[in-house]
């Protein structure tokens, strides 16, 4: 496997498993519809990614990328139905937990976005410079969004919300 | 002119005429109570509306102690004499017979009434147990549109220096976030650019989810008397609805609900393509137009043509209407404020005006318009999100410039975080981390969205809710403890309007029973909590509004809302003054942005922005990067579709609004009996070819049902766009036997019940206006609806629908001016 394959599959699996992060965040908080509308937006975003990546692997007569597993951060996440009270946390501690996975994830794709346009210069593969140039700035404002809900709920859940009743 | 008119029947009245740049002409308009005449008017005590932003001034007329009735001030800059409906006749609320006379406590479940002491001596008692057990953090105060700026002021200084807590905010949330935040998107800072004089001198009107006729009658009758007189001017007008604007206008266009953004996205491109941008103005004066540029390049009209659905034709009118405008003058609304991608869609808005070079003089104005009345002054004194004086919560040197104001400890304010807002705070509430919620002046469990959740939270036994309000209202019933308040012409203080002008509204009658003004129950409670300043000295040191307005003045100097060139006696002598009125500019500010946008600093912007997609916030390093040298910034953004879309089960778009007879949740209104009687019960607008479908006629009973709830009305059928229902929001249950929600399994009559939460993650307004829905006919009775047949609900066939009117009742006096004709404030 030559590196743009390496790396094509790496970042497609990467936004696809990030698109499963935030869909998953978007169900599991369905009751905090900003969470719910803006996550299932931005899952929208990475699918659109993944797709792209597809394309792009395709127009280069590689093979077909594999279907990624479900490696999204910690176990919790693959809980679609549960709530701070099923696992005994204070309100909100969840889904500031979910934020930081979602965070984490998307400044890595970042990362992986960075190393897609360093190895598009150094082939100088144009289409592939177009690709990572697109996606990259929406891939920062996933970061930017997760760090943005995670200031903004913090101060509530950590330091205003009453102790859990079994923790 | 007719000497006096029926003001129901006919709510505009009649026409005055006139051209392009000429001085509006007076009009004063007057209204007594049966039996009083002008020379039994003992007093006539200044005052403005206070059931619409518009800030039409008027005198309140009293005899024998009590009001008898308004007259239209010919002086004032904004309505020259005229009033609306709302306000003749609406006053008359406060003489009711189901005031709230004294405090009320929950004893075994029941409110029964107490004294003063007792019911703020357990609101102090409580807050000092949350305070102790859960901190600042667990306490929240949710106001209104409705208070005057000397109750927001003292509220935000007891909230943010006194409680400690960011969880403050109005329900003004719901009316004009966006307004403000997309002015803080474009120019850095909140502060209206336009004035209602640009109205005098437009050769273009553009009104964009904006029914004017109906939520500011009298900016409408300017509107009108220009369209009548030479040369007037062409207007655009972008609603769902046939609205009277939309019967006047040039071009209507009528798009999909949702689908805002991609609308203006389209004119945008259509601008730039046509070569009708400014280039040099856009140059000297903004950043982003590359970025807007490349980020609107293929928002065709025709792409925009398929996702509004309206003809790619009208599109391409529009934006020639815009293009070519010489002096274009554009108004915002709820159309654009409370539906999918509200702030993005307002800020494109601003972004036309930046690409023609449309700010800052004659003609060349945006009005980000608002809902309520005061709405604009819990905005600038920090009860609507932000800090008070359109500070940066962001920047420390705002921060401490406040605490130095307040003689506080910076760290004493809390800016860890952004201000909360108000439907974050609910949430809050359900989940049990806010333990108390003081509710001033609004009635949520009529005007927040998906009622069955809000009457859920209210009801927890953990959070203990006060409210103050002049009526018993639904959420009253919901309390813990009940506190009334005087209302309008009972109690001083100032109010701002739309256009940024302050009014003085002074006292004409005393409040009955214990009733008190809102100031003096924030003071009383200041006092009791004991809050003081880091000297010592108590933190609300004020105890009468006169001297609230002076603190206030010194918490604005400097600021883009500087009030400090205004005094209650200049108020009183002028009229209507425009801030930001200064040493240097006396007579106020008819138009901000004349030369340059000083407030998008990155060391003066009450913001550093926002992702107008996801609400992410910008960080001051990138806005630095971004605007260093403080323009106006075009910011693009791409349309997504709607989150709620319909579907087999739910296959209509519902959206909720306003009559021109109601205000908010009919607490005043639903209490006069001109206006109750012109739109005495809620309905349901459908357009012609949906009631086919649905096998409904005029009047039927039938049931909207959404994935929240069931609502209840009777079906007008309308020249609405088809696949819409439209509900008016006002209709709630105080007057219905259960009071306060609707019988056990049956539809609700508030449109509320049905509506979607969700709101707009940059400014954090709920979206009313786009809920999937179906509706079904239930029973057939051959009755009309009574929905009023005046404006955009009138019936699309006439027969057997009898027409609005107020008769005798309602008929109100109108006359030219005179001597009033020469006087007048900066038009």
């Amino acid at each position: 496997m030559n590196g743009t394959a390496l790396m094509l599959d790496a970042v497609h699996g990467a936004e696809t498993r990030l698109a499963d992060g935030f869909e998953t965040v978007a169900e599991r908080h369905r009751h905090e519809p900003e969470i719910r509308h803006v996550a299932t937006d931005l899952a929208g975003w990475s699918r659109d990614h993944a797709a792209r990546l597809t394309e792009a692997a395709r127009d280069r007569g590689l093979s077909e990328l594999a279907a990624p597993g479900t490696g999204f951060g910690h176990s919790a996440v693959l809980l679609r139905e549960t709530s701070d009270e099923a696992l005994g946390y204070r309100p909100g501690l969840l889904l500031l937990r979910d934020l930081l996975d979602l965070h984490a994830a998307a400044g890595a794709n970042s990362l992986y976005w960075d190393m897609l346009t360093a190895l598009a210069k150094a082939t100088k593969d144009e289409g592939l410079l177009d690709l990572a140039n697109s996606c990259h700035p929406r891939t920062r404002r996933q970061v930017a969004w997760a760090r943005s809900m995670i200031e903004v709920l913090s101060p509530q859940a950590l330091a205003s919300a009453p102790e859990a009743r079994s923790h | 002119m007719e000497p006096s008119v029926d003001r129901i029947a006919d709510p505009w009245g009649a026409r005055t005429p006139y051209g392009a740049g000429d001085r509006w002409p007076v009009r004063v308009d007057t209204y007594l109570s049966p039996g009083v005449r002008e020379a039994d008017v003992r007093q006539w005590v200044p005052s403005a509306s206070l059931l619409h932003s518009n800030g039409d001034a008027m005198d309140i007329a009293v005899a024998d102690g009590r009001v008898v009735g308004v007259r239209g001030r010919a002086t004032d800059r904004v309505n020259h004499g005229r009033l609306g409906p709302k306000d003749l006749f609406g006053w008359q609320a406060g003489a009711s017979a189901d005031r709230l006379l004294r405090p009320m406590i929950r004893e075994g479940g029941r409110l029964v009434e107490c004294d003063w002491p007792t019911a703020m001596g357990r609101v102090v008692s409580r807050s000092q147990e949350l305070l102790k057990e859960l901190g600042p953090g667990s306490i929240g105060f949710y106001t209104s549109g409705q208070l005057f700026l000397e109750e927001y002021y003292t509220l935000a200084v007891i909230a943010r220096a006194g409680i400690g807590t960011n969880h403050l905010d109005g329900n003004t949330r719901l009316c004009t976030a966006t307004a403000g935040e997309s002015l803080k998107e474009s120019f850095g800072s909140d502060g209206q650019p336009g004035s209602y004089t640009d109205v005098d001198h437009a050769d273009t009107l553009a009104l964009f989810g904006h029914n004017v006729a109906e939520t500011q009658p009298v900016l409408w009758m300017r509107m009108l008397d220009r369209l009548e007189g030479p040369r007037p001017p062409r207007l655009l007008c972008v609603d769902p609805r046939p609205t009277p604007v939309a019967l006047r206008a040039d071009v209507h266009l009528a798009p999909k609900l949702g689908t805002n953004l991609a609308l203006l996205n389209a004119l945008i491109h259509e601008i730039i393509r046509r070569g009708h941008v400014d280039k040099a103005y856009v140059e000297a004066h903004t950043v982003g137009f590359e970025e807007l540029e490349s980020g609107t390049a293929s928002c065709t009209p025709k792409w925009a043509a398929s996702i509004c659905d309206v003809p790619a034709r009208s599109i391409e009118e529009a934006a020639e209407l815009l293009g070519t405008a010489r002096q274009l003058t554009s108004t915002v609304l709820q159309g654009v404020y409370q539906s999918h991608q509200a702030t993005a869609a307002a800020v494109q808005v601003n972004n036309i005006h930046l690409l023609r070079g449309m700010l800052g003089r004659p003609g060349c104005g945006v009005l980000q318009m608002n809902g309520q009345p005061t709405a604009q002054n819990t905005r600038e004194c920090g009860a609507d999100g932000d800090l008070p004086g359109f500070r940066n919560w962001n920047n420390e040197d705002h921060v401490a410039d406040l605490a130095k104001v307040w003689n506080v400890d910076p760290e004493d304010i809390p800016h860890f975080a952004p201000p909360t807002h108000a439907m974050q705070m609910f949430r809050y509430a359900e989940q049990g981390s806010i333990g108390m919620l003081w509710i001033s002046g609004t009635n949520p469990a009529v005007s927040l969205p998906e009622l069955g959740r809000v009457r859920a939270i209210l009801e927890q036994d953990r959070l203990f809710t006060v409210v103050q309000d002049i009526f018993l209202t639904e959420t009253a019933q919901f309390a813990d403890v009940v506190l009334p308040a005087a209302t309008w012409g009972e109690k001083v203080g100032t109010f701002t309007n739309a256009d940024r002008t302050v009014h003085l509204s002074a006292k004409a009658v005393e409040p009955p029973g214990q009733a008190r003004p809102d100031l003096d129950i924030f003071v009383d409670y200041a006092d009791r909590m004991g809050f003081r300043d880091k000297d010592g000295a108590p933190l609300v040191s004020w105890r009468h509004a006169e001297e609230a307005f002076e603190a206030w003045k010194r918490c604005s100097a400097g600021r883009p809302c500087d009030y400090t060139g205004l005094t209650y006696d200049k108020l009183l002598q002028t009229g209507g003054i425009q801030w930001p009125c200064t040493a240097e500019a006396p007579e106020g500010t008819e138009r901000l942005y004349t030369d340059g946008f000083p407030w998008a600093a990155p060391d003066e912007c009450e913001t550093y922005g926002k992702d107008l997609l996801t609400g992410a916030a910008t960080s001051p390093t990138s806005y630095k990067a971004m605007n260093p040298d403080g323009k106006a910034m075009l910011k693009a953004a791409e349309f997504v579709p709607p989150h709620e879309q319909t579907s087999r089960e739910y296959p209509l778009q519902l959206t909720t609004g306003r009559t021109i007879y109601h205000f908010h949740t009919r607490t005043k209104t639903g209490r006069v009996a001109q206006l109750n009687d012109a739109a005495p019960e809620v309905w349901a607008e459908v357009s012609a070819p949906d009631a086919d479908r649905h096998g409904i006629e005029e009047g039927d009973l039938v049931v909207i049902a959404t994935p929240r709830g069931l609502i209840g009305a009777r079906a007008r059928i309308s020249g609405i766009r088809p696949g819409v229902v439209f509900v008016p929001f006002h209709y709630g249950y105080w007057d219905t036997p259960h009071g306060d929600r609707p019988g056990l399994g049956e539809p609700g009559r508030a449109a509320n019940e049905g509506t979607v939460t969700d709101w707009d993650p940059v400014s954090k307004q709920p979206l009313f206006k786009l809920s999937a829905a179906r509706i079904s006919s239930v029973r057939h009775d051959g009755e009309p609806s009574r929905a009023p047949t005046t404006g955009a609900g009138a019936p699309v066939a006439a027969a057997g629908v009898a027409p609005t009117a107020g008769g005798g009742a309602a008929r109100a006096t109108q006359s030219r001016g005179g001597a009033a004709e020469e006087a007048g404030g900066s038009s």
